[in-house]
């Protein structure tokens, strides 16, 4: 059996939760905003413009927002991921989804481009909300 | 709302150019590392980008 060569890292400790939470919780709803509390101001404007951007572009293209739904595994998956992503959004998605918009998934390469967008965006905040925890928890600068 | 209508080479450069500057911030230690990786991010995006469209019409006959 070959040895193994590379030494795990230890295992770092969860830092408290007030540490992190308002700051990821803020990031969630503004995109960007965790970053801004933090005082990385260049790195949570880029942020903000970037997925509030991405967002708004998925709207004007007219993408469709993702509801749960069960049936096969594929349809589970595909929906309640997109549901997810759409969520990530915060308030993008709030406001969109209290604001009236509901728009039905249509066939058209415009559209389904919008979808991918808003559920990118998403995804992509989830991203911003990942570095923020770090900065937070002192990981990284 | 007004109605945004993009050929699929503009959409494909506009969600590159969006996901190409939260990979560049969210990735790297410094600002100079974030802007190479935004920029080599966003090359990659095209180049694949070109290179699937030449597939897709090659294969496509």
């Amino acid at each position: 059996m070959a040895k193994e060569t590379k030494e795990k890292e230890p295992k770092q400790p969860m830092p408290p939760i007030g540490a992190w939470g308002p700051a990821v919780a803020l990031g969630w709803l503004i995109p960007g905003a965790g970053h801004l509390l933090l005082k990385k101001t260049g790195r949570g404007v880029l942020l903000l413009l970037a997925v509030t951007g991405m967002f708004l572009c998925g709207l004007m293209m007219r993408g469709a927002m993702f509801h749960p739904q069960s049936g096969d595994l594929l349809t589970t998956l595909i929906n309640t991921g997109g549901f997810v992503g759409d969520i990530c959004s915060g308030l993008l998605y709030l406001l969109s989804v209290w604001l009236g918009y509901n728009q039905p998934d249509m066939a058209g390469a415009v559209h389904d481009y919008g979808t991918k967008f808003l559920v990118t965006a998403g995804l992509l905040n989830l991203l911003a909300l990942v570095d923020v925890f770090e900065i937070a928890a002192g990981r990284k600068d | 709302m007004p109605k945004m209508n993009l050929s699929h080479f503009e959409a494909a450069v506009l969600f590159s150019l969006f996901t190409s500057v939260v990979l560049g911030v969210v990735t790297k230690q410094n600002d100079r590392d974030r802007l190479h990786y935004g920029i080599y991010v966003f090359i990659c995006f095209v180049v694949a980008l070109f290179g699937l469209g030449w597939l897709m019409y090659l294969g496509h006959g």
